[in-house]
């Protein structure tokens, strides 16, 4: 009997497994042996950190999107089909469209969704980049800004945890160019009591943000948001009234993870060394859907995906596991729109980011190329 | 009645413990306590500050060794 090998979505997480598995697996999968399948919601790949360019009119829609067949190895079955019922008692996946796929593998690969509806008033007035609508949204906005009071307004938990320094520098850079600076005023909020979770960064962007004129306002959660008159209230009782409000908002992993009880908040309870859900053997999990206290980004989803590439592979052919992830996180960090800087840590070595340059900057623009031939295992 | 969620935040530099502590009290109800596990010496100051703006309730601070155990209670 070939062992099968299911992957639920199509996300980065659950492409570069698919791919990553078909390389390793190519005798097995000639003699049948073994099965790759991925199950996924969508024939489109987004290229999901090119949103981030988006309100800026710096990369174009059809630049972020791939068709998903043609992004994975043709010896993947595909399906989109999205998941409704994970039963790990009977190794059973039930789809929206009432077919059952059973495993001996499972790969929980189910990512993460924005929640603006569980804060009062977010969907109404605010803005956001991490999806393709709501960047959409905010090109539009930025076209018709003529000055006035932005706040980028940050909330826990949420990926790609750069992205809001990032885009609050490019937002200055955008209105330096536009001409705007002396009738705007930028102010940033975040969670914690810093301007970021990583110390070496929060402290280089407080002297950046300092010397740049953007004002900060640290342990800011938000509680709501007053959409006519503009002002958004935190859970320490501050008020801040805008023009234009950028918002990340408070994510949430996938529902089918929540019906299925896998994990409060859509989040997998999943063991940081081995990526296997707590308490089973059979059950990996990647990327934005694991409840692990690291960061939740394509570059996580990568290292991870290397680690369960290994151990299926192993698994499948010796019955054993192969190695643990040492918790690797690698981020670009662009610092406006001609520079950037890098970090990378792992669970034992703290971040330590370089000074911002142009050559850094070159490469996250052709990262964005690159991109693909990550998701197709390549690189 | 009420549960206790641990929170093993130990080595976490990203999002970090308090980051952590956020983003799951949303998950649990009024009353429930969390137990966040953190090496980062920080957040022993950072997390009862944060719990006292909020008016949520600390519950109890020990160190064991290099790790810290920082319980809180959700109030509201």
């Amino acid at each position: 009997m070939a062992k099968k090998i299911l992957i639920i979505g199509g996300g980065l997480a659950g492409t570069i497994i698919a791919n990553g598995l078909t390389r390793q697996l190519g005798k097995e999968l000639r003699s049948n042996d073994v099965s790759i399948t991925v199950i996924g919601d969508n024939e489109q790949h987004m290229y999901q950190p090119g949103l981030l360019y988006m309100p800026f009119g710096r990369i174009r829609e059809k630049d972020l999107f791939r068709d998903q067949r043609s992004v994975l190895d043709r010896r993947v079955v595909f399906h989109v089909d999205p998941a409704t019922k994970i039963d790990i008692s009977s190794k059973s996946v039930a789809t929206e469209s009432g077919k059952t796929f059973n495993y001996d593998y499972l790969v929980l690969a189910t990512g993460s969704r924005l929640r603006p509806d569980t804060v009062p008033g977010m969907t109404e007035g605010a803005h956001w980049f991490y999806d393709l609508e709501g960047a959409r949204k905010m090109r539009d906005a930025l076209d018709g800004f003529d000055g006035g009071k932005i706040v980028v307004n940050v909330n826990a938990p949420h990926k790609c945890p750069v992205a809001p320094l990032e885009i609050t520098f490019m937002l200055r850079d955008y209105i330096e160019q536009r001409g705007l600076t002396d009738k705007t005023e930028i102010t940033y909020t975040y969670p914690i009591g810093r301007l970021h979770s990583l110390e070496p960064v929060a402290h280089w962007a407080e002297s950046e943000f300092d010397t740049a004129g953007i004002k900060h306002e640290t342990f800011f959660n938000t509680k709501s948001i007053d959409a006519e008159k503009k002002i958004i209230s935190s859970e320490e009782e501050s008020d801040l009234d805008y023009d234009l409000l950028v918002t990340i908002p408070p994510h949430h992993g996938s529902q089918v993870i929540t019906d299925s009880d896998l994990g409060a908040g859509g989040w997998v309870a999943t063991e940081r060394d081995t990526l296997l859900h707590e308490g089973t053997n059979d059950v990996f999990v990647c990327g934005d859907t694991t409840n692990i206290p690291i960061s939740k980004a394509g570059s996580t989803a990568h290292f991870e995906a290397d680690t369960i590439i290994d151990n299926l592979t192993s698994l499948v052919t010796e019955g054993r596991m192969a190695c643990t992830y040492d918790g690797k996180v690698f981020c670009f960090v662009e610092t406006g729109l001609k520079e950037g800087t890098y970090v990378w840590f792992n669970y034992t070595t703290p971040p330590n980011p370089g000074p911002p340059s142009q050559m850094v900057h070159w490469f996250k623009l052709a990262y964005n190329r690159l991109y693909w031939l990550s998701a197709r295992g390549l690189l | 009645m009420p549960s206790t969620t641990t929170i093993d935040a130990r080595g976490a530099f990203c999002p970090g413990p308090l980051m952590e502590l956020i983003a799951n009290l949303k998950l649990v109800e009024i009353g429930d306590k969390i137990e966040v596990l953190s090496t980062d010496k920080g957040s022993a100051m950072d997390i009862p500050e944060w719990v006292k703006k909020v008016k949520h309730e600390m519950v109890g601070i020990e160190q064991d060794g290099d790790i810290w155990h920082i319980v809180v209670r959700k109030m509201k």
